[in-house]
């Protein structure tokens, strides 16, 4: 049973959408380290720009539209559970899964293309931190969509409908930070 | 249903073992198993610094209990003394053990408003030890690059000769991470969210106040470690150079990575420190603690500060000198803020009617240890004596002046004070003076001469002393026993406290709900306090916590639940 520490509001703000928040604090911190690091790594090697061309600009650029729209579906989502509609709040997030899956498909086939035309993460350090952000980032979309799955089968009972608030926060956390990734690993040259 | 009712429904039911002890959610058994496990830890790291101070004092020797240390075996003891006495002691006990058990309790709740997410940041916390103490058994041994791991060593076993040890440290120390991390929103969350009726901000308890802005510093410093642990862990095992100057890479990235986190880090387990401290001396000396508000905002202070100054650990990294005399001037800043505090203490404690127990000795023994400590961090933040400094024991011995008082003095002065609720027993007076004496004592008798070692120009991370001629001198020599002899007599002294903490639950007298008269919400209940914390019926709160030897009262504490 829940205690009931849970349920009070001191705050004026549920306690999820409060702890869900502070998650994204921080994460914000794990990736902005991240980049800080990239930027400044490429800033001072001029070479990197000529690795970066050889990344695929239509492949992230496809994947950066498949996540947005997927993140539009969890606002729709939410607003469904808002109105207390459980059912089409799962269908919702199921389409959120799917955009998912095809974010990474996609990016496998990326990934699969550039090893074999010899850019591994070992080949230098524009490559290194290529696969390490993305990969990271990979990560917490798959991590997303598996949690995503458990709000979804809730939903569709009708249970905790707030938590798909909450799974929606982190997903545009987690777009967000593609936004950042597509120009700086992708675009700028 | 109400608040009532619905915590009444709670405590009616058995248990089993497992359910109890090992897979429970309530955050005072979730407190008790990271105060356990920390203080298991502690004899651990407590072990090693005997093995290698032995070594120190009588290079080559036999060890009792341990046998001859090498080389390699020296700088994993070292390396796993730090990191064991910084993320598996002061973390897990002064963070984990006391947030857990005060945070709900002083706050009149039930439990964390996680409980599930608490016992799955225990659990990760307790793997993250077990890989930590397992890295010992594998081939090559354990991490020998210092707790500070700065690459190439820790990058490239062919310098470490620890292939699997150093990813083995780096997963246990990430793995910790991740568990503070979700205790950390734990605590955060429920102080913002689940107060009692009536408690508003300056209601909160200091320590619970401390330990949140703790967690609040740990959260937004360690994030930068997190992504640089990954990429040193693709360093060790794929192959990457994100930390090799020959192929691109920089391995000063990493030491700003590092001390990015470590330095706010002194910060994370200092702050609870003061809190406690000030909780004992307001309780002892019968006195609200003078400036309260101020004490708040300036470790709010502090903890902005701690996030500007890192770079003073890297004077001599070859980091740009401009950029050393910004770290010089804002880590000389920070100790303004730190000072004040102190002395607000001092003056908490002027014209009070001070009663000189056991956790208020401890306490006044964590202000004036930790102060040698800040004194001499002024030379170290200064760019141009750090110099000189840089590297040698009287680093050491000034930041065990600050780690010893925090995570062991601190840590005593919190575990007397809270052992009645914890434990519904008193603990032996007698013994425990004998331990504060036996601890504060020896504590000086082992530092101060590694402070004199330092000035004289003993470096740091030298496993037999023998082999330099400047540093064999028997006067310096002289000196390592001393400090080594020290630090037995210590370490023997620990075994009292033992005795006594173990004791006391099954013979001491029964404390009763309030045996140290104080305000806090957490001495409204039972001793230990039940499931469900306050019997169903939740405390409202009408005043501050330190409401004590008020003017035209007969008694002389006034708890913050009494309606009039």
């Amino acid at each position: 049973m829940r205690p009931i520490a849970t349920s009070r509001t001191s705050a004026g703000m549920a306690t999820g959408q409060l702890a869900v928040w502070w998650v994204v604090a921080s994460e914000i911190v794990i990736f902005g380290g991240l980049l800080a690091a990239y930027i400044e790594y490429r800033m001072s090697h001029v070479e990197w720009a000529g690795y970066a061309a050889h990344t695929n600009v239509w492949a992230g650029g496809f994947n950066t539209f498949v996540l947005l729209t997927s993140s539009l579906a969890a606002v729709l989502a939410h607003q469904a559970a808002e109105s207390g509609n459980g059912r089409k709040a799962a269908k919702l997030l199921g389409l959120t899964i799917v955009g998912a899956l095809v974010f990474l498909t996609v990016k496998a086939f990326e990934w699969t293309a550039e090893i074999q035309a010899g850019y591994t993460i070992s080949s230098n350090g524009f490559w290194a931190f290529y696969y390490t952000a993305a990969g990271i980032h990979a990560a917490h979309v798959i991590a997303g969509a598996i949690i995503m799955g458990f709000v979804a089968r809730d939903a569709l009972a009708g249970r905790e409908l707030h938590r798909v608030e909450l799974i929606g926060i982190y997903w545009h956390f987690v777009d967000i930070v593609w936004i950042f990734l597509f120009p700086l690993l992708y675009i700028a040259k | 249903m109400s608040e009532a009712t619905a915590a009444a429904h709670e405590d009616h039911h058995e248990m089993s073992f497992w359910a109890k002890y090992v897979f429970s959610t309530d955050h005072k058994m979730i407190a008790k198993q990271y105060l356990f496990t920390g203080l298991a830890m502690a004899l651990v790291g407590g072990f090693f610094a005997y093995c290698f101070r032995m070594q120190l004092a009588f290079p080559g020797m036999d060890v009792p209990l341990y046998g001859i240390v090498s080389a390699g075996e020296y700088n994993a003891l070292v390396t796993n003394h730090g990191t064991i006495m910084i993320f598996w002691v002061a973390m897990p006990v002064l963070i984990a053990a006391f947030g857990n058990f005060l945070i709900p309790l002083m706050l009149g709740c039930d439990d964390m408003v996680f409980p599930r997410v608490n016992r799955l940041s225990f659990q990760l916390f307790f793997l993250s030890t077990i890989v930590l103490l397992a890295a010992f058994f594998v081939p090559g041994g354990a991490f020998g690059g210092a707790w500070t791991a700065y690459p190439p060593l820790s990058a490239k076993a062919e310098y470490s000769l620890t292939p699997i040890g150093s990813s083995m440290w780096l997963v246990a120390v990430a793995l910790e991470f991740v568990a503070f991390l979700l205790g950390g929103i734990n605590f955060i969350t429920t102080t913002m969210n689940a107060r009692a009726q009536g408690m508003k901000a300056f209601d909160i308890p200091v320590v619970v106040w401390m330990i949140v802005m703790a967690s609040i510093i740990f959260m937004l410093s360690v994030g930068p470690l997190v992504a640089g642990a990954i990429m040193l862990l693709f360093d060790q095992l794929l192959g990457t150079g994100f930390y090799d100057p020959g192929r691109g890479g920089d391995p000063v990235l990493w030491q700003h990575m590092f001390w990015f986190f470590g330095h706010p880090e002194v910060y994370v387990v200092l702050l609870p420190a003061l809190g406690i401290t000030l909780e004992v001396m307001s309780v002892f000396a019968r006195k609200k603690p003078f400036g309260l508000r101020i004490i708040i905002y300036s470790a709010m202070g502090v903890g902005v500060l701690s996030f500007v100054v890192w770079a003073h650990h890297q004077f001599i990294s070859g980091i740009d000198p401009r950029m050393a005399n910004i770290f010089t001037i804002t880590t000389l800043l920070i100790s303004v803020p730190v000072a004040e505090m102190i002395f607000l203490f001092m003056a908490t404690l002027y014209r009070g009617s001070i009663t000189l127990s056991t956790p208020m000795l401890w306490a006044l023994a964590f202000v004036a240890e930790f102060m040698i400590g800040g004194v001499t961090g002024i030379y170290l933040g200064d760019n141009a004596s750090d110099i000189y400094f840089h590297d040698s024991y009287f680093v050491l011995a000034h930041f065990h002046y600050t780690f010893f008082p925090i995570s062991i003095i601190a840590v005593f002065a919190g575990l007397t004070f809270w052992y009645p609720k914890m434990f519904g027993k008193m603990m032996n007076e007698t013994l425990g003076k004998i331990h504060f004496w036996g601890t504060v004592i020896p504590f000086n008798l082992i530092f101060i001469p590694l402070f004199v070692l330092g000035i004289g120009g003993q470096h740091r991370r030298i496993f037999n002393y023998q082999h330099f001629t400047d540093l064999s001198s028997a006067s310096f020599q002289d000196l390592r026993v001393f400090a080594t002899i020290a630090m037995l007599v210590l370490l023997g002294f620990q075994f009292v406290f033992i005795y006594n903490y173990l004791v006391s639950m099954k013979k001491g007298p029964a404390a009763g709900k309030n045996p140290w008269r104080s305000n806090t919400l957490e001495w409204t209940t039972e001793s230990p306090p039940p499931h469900g914390n306050f019997g169903g019926v939740f405390p409202t709160v009408y005043r501050g916590p330190y409401e004590y030897s008020v003017p035209d009262r007969e008694s002389d504490y006034w708890p913050q639940d009494l309606p009039d």
